[in-house]
């Protein structure tokens, strides 16, 4: 529905924007995932016209889109800091977008109070933003954008503003929302948690470039790269050379598990994937236990291995039960290892 | 440990009262002694050389007399002539202070020094120079006949109009600086959600920008006002003397007809005026805008 081809845009010497494309599909929650300043913003700012790239195109159902004003995009944005109009009660934000469609007042009205009533506002019609808590200006904000039906609905770190269980209420409450109302969501996030619960699929961006497009669970067993696998949930990644035996050689340290391979690379292995057993054990990699985080369901470990200039991390069901200091051995099934990147001289033959 | 008051409640009251003290003192003692003293001038009969003439005792007439159809008719044509400086100023400083706040930023304050560079050269010989500009061989009315468009001289100072040109001229920049401020202040973000919305700039403008910088425009309108209310040497010298304001009146009382007890009166009815102006102007801007 949405084709973003090639587009570039700068700011000086800084590159938000570096031949991105993409294609978002009718009906989808598309998340665009990076960290601050990889140039998400700037993709949606183009999108919704307030930032026009200085070189390729954007399409909406293969029409161009940057030649329309933002005024008569049938896209919009659900901005960050919400920017409800002040000097307006709730009800006239949100009827301000369909008074602009010149519909009929009955008809603003009805809509109106739809909407309040899906995102639970009816009380607070009359109300004034600054008399509101954060949690229900954003549900303002959003109700502003979705009463007009857009095709595409951008949001921007739409959560960032709320408190942990406002939050978690809100994602299911958006998920609900784009099934029900059927339009296309286009969010921005930086935290992968949020990106991977509530999208269909998922861009990872940094420095203005797309490193990868992939479903939520796709990305997480497959990132592609170093700094996929770094973002989208913390990898251990272990850089070696494939042995055609199978196990990953690493030089310092020796063979670990992982897939036959005749190739040099990056192996990333998910902390929930690791086992930990006392000393001695035949298990591939001994170390020292750093220190233990405690997260009530499960706890994230961090052990030293000699030869590796990171500690390796790993989480365990419930409470841990090594103590920091602790000399333990770590191990992994070779399926659970995946080859994220290939690296160095070698030939690879590639499909 | 000395405990104090909770963080950011600003300076302890001690320190609150020296950095307070000088300007309230000055204050007091320029403005407000001089008013009770105005006040207590009105209840008097005036002296024969001017002055008070306090052992003739006290008289309620110098209050009745305000009821007079000539002191009306001056105060309504002061509020006339300063209501059309205050609607011209508006109508003219709003392009002037909106194209300000969209300058780059260096070029804001560029525009804004051009703006308050009149302040700089004296009120009295700035208001002379509309003299030379508008007399009957001024500069306008050389250039108008000079090139046809007037066969003679036009009548253009001494002029209820020359007096709301000179007003407009002398307080211009105080309806400017807040409706800048205020401009300034508007959230883009607010300008951008109203085109998503699908609105169109002017849209935009009259539902978004205009009603969030209201207030700066009735600070302005204040500002303007106020002044032009009471001003005496605008409508002396551009006015001669047909355009008779409140603040001229006042002037004859005290330094003409010598009688200080009705100047006072006026002078008082003047400054009630204007405070009542005011608290029109806080209510209004509670009311529209609860701040």
């Amino acid at each position: 529905m949405i084709r973003i081809h090639d587009v570039t845009r700068r700011f000086g010497q800084v590159t938000a924007l570096d031949g991105v494309s993409l294609d978002i599909e009718e009906g989808e929650f598309f998340a665009l995932l990076g960290p601050s300043g990889c140039g998400k913003t700037t993709l949606l700012r183009v999108l919704a016209g307030f930032e026009t790239p200085d070189s390729g195109t954007v399409s909406l159902d293969g029409r161009d889109l940057l030649g329309v004003p933002a005024h008569r995009r049938p896209v919009n944005l659900m901005f960050q800091s919400y920017a409800l109009f002040p000097h307006m009660s709730v009800e006239n934000n949100i009827a301000y977008g369909l008074a602009r469609e010149r519909l009929p007042r009955a008809d603003i009205r009805a809509r109106v109070a739809a909407v309040l009533e899906t995102v639970g506002l009816t009380a607070e019609a009359r109300r004034r933003p600054h008399q509101l808590s954060g949690g229900q200006r954003q549900r303002v904000a959003l109700a502003r954008a979705i009463v007009k039906r857009p095709r595409l609905l951008l949001l921007d770190e739409p959560l960032s503003a709320l408190d942990r269980h406002a939050r978690a209420e809100m994602q299911l409450e958006l998920k609900r929302l784009q099934h029900e109302a059927g339009i296309t969501f286009l969010v921005v996030t930086h935290d992968q948690e949020e990106a991977m619960s509530l999208a269909d699929r998922i861009a990872v961006l940094d420095r203005g470039r797309v490193h990868q497009v992939d479903t939520p669970v796709e990305l997480y067993r497959h990132p592609r790269g170093r700094f996929v696998a770094g973002f989208a949930g913390a990898n251990n990644v272990f850089s070696g050379r494939l042995l055609p035996s199978g196990g990953l050689d690493v030089p310092g340290v020796g063979v670990l598990p992982a897939p036959a391979g005749d190739t040099a690379g990056l192996v990333a292995v998910r902390p929930e994937n690791i086992r930990l057993a006392a000393e001695g054990a035949n298990a591939p990699l001994p170390g020292t236990v750093l220190d233990i985080s405690y997260f009530g369901g499960s706890s994230r470990i961090a052990v030293t291995v000699p030869g590796l200039d990171r500690p390796v991390l790993l989480t365990v069901p419930g409470p841990a039960t090594v103590t920091s200091g602790a000399r333990v051995a770590l191990s992994w099934d070779p399926d659970s290892a995946v080859l994220i990147e290939k690296t160095g001289d070698t030939p690879c033959p590639d499909p | 440990m000395v405990l104090r008051g909770k963080a950011g409640s600003g300076p302890r009251p001690r320190a609150r009262f020296l950095l307070i003290g000088p300007g309230f003192a000055y204050l007091v003692v320029l403005l407000l002694l001089p008013l009770a003293l105005l006040a207590c001038y009105t209840v008097f009969q005036r002296g024969r050389f001017g002055g008070i003439a306090y052992a003739d005792g006290v008289t309620g007439e110098n209050f009745s007399r305000i009821a007079d159809s000539l002191y009306a008719g001056v105060l309504v044509d002061s509020l006339r002539i300063a209501a059309i400086t205050t609607v011209l100023a508006l109508v003219l400083g709003y392009p002037t202070a909106y194209v300000i706040a969209r300058l780059p930023r260096r070029w804001r304050t560029v525009a804004l020094i051009l703006v308050v560079l009149p302040f700089w050269t004296n009120f009295l010989i700035r208001t002379h120079a509309w003299i030379a500009l508008l007399s009957s061989q001024g500069v306008v009315n050389t250039a108008l006949t000079g090139i046809g468009i007037a066969d003679r001289p036009l009548e253009l100072l001494y002029t209820d109009s020359a007096v709301v040109v000179g007003l407009l001229y002398a307080h211009l920049p105080l309806m400017v600086l807040p409706l800048y401020s205020a401009i300034e202040r508007v959230d883009t973000r607010l300008l951008e959600a109203s085109a998503d919305l699908g609105a169109r700039p002017a849209r935009t403008f009259w539902s978004v920008t205009l009603p969030l910088t209201l207030p700066g425009a009735l600070t302005g309108c204040v500002f303007v006002f106020v002044p032009s209310l009471g001003n005496f040497v605008v409508p002396e010298l551009l006015g001669g003397g047909r355009t008779v304001m409140v603040g001229n009146v006042i002037k004859d009382q005290f330094l003409t007809a010598r009688d200080w007890p009705f100047g006072s009166v006026l002078a008082l009815a003047l400054v009630a005026s204007l405070v009542l102006l005011l608290m029109a102007q806080a209510w209004a801007r509670r009311r529209l805008w609860g701040r």
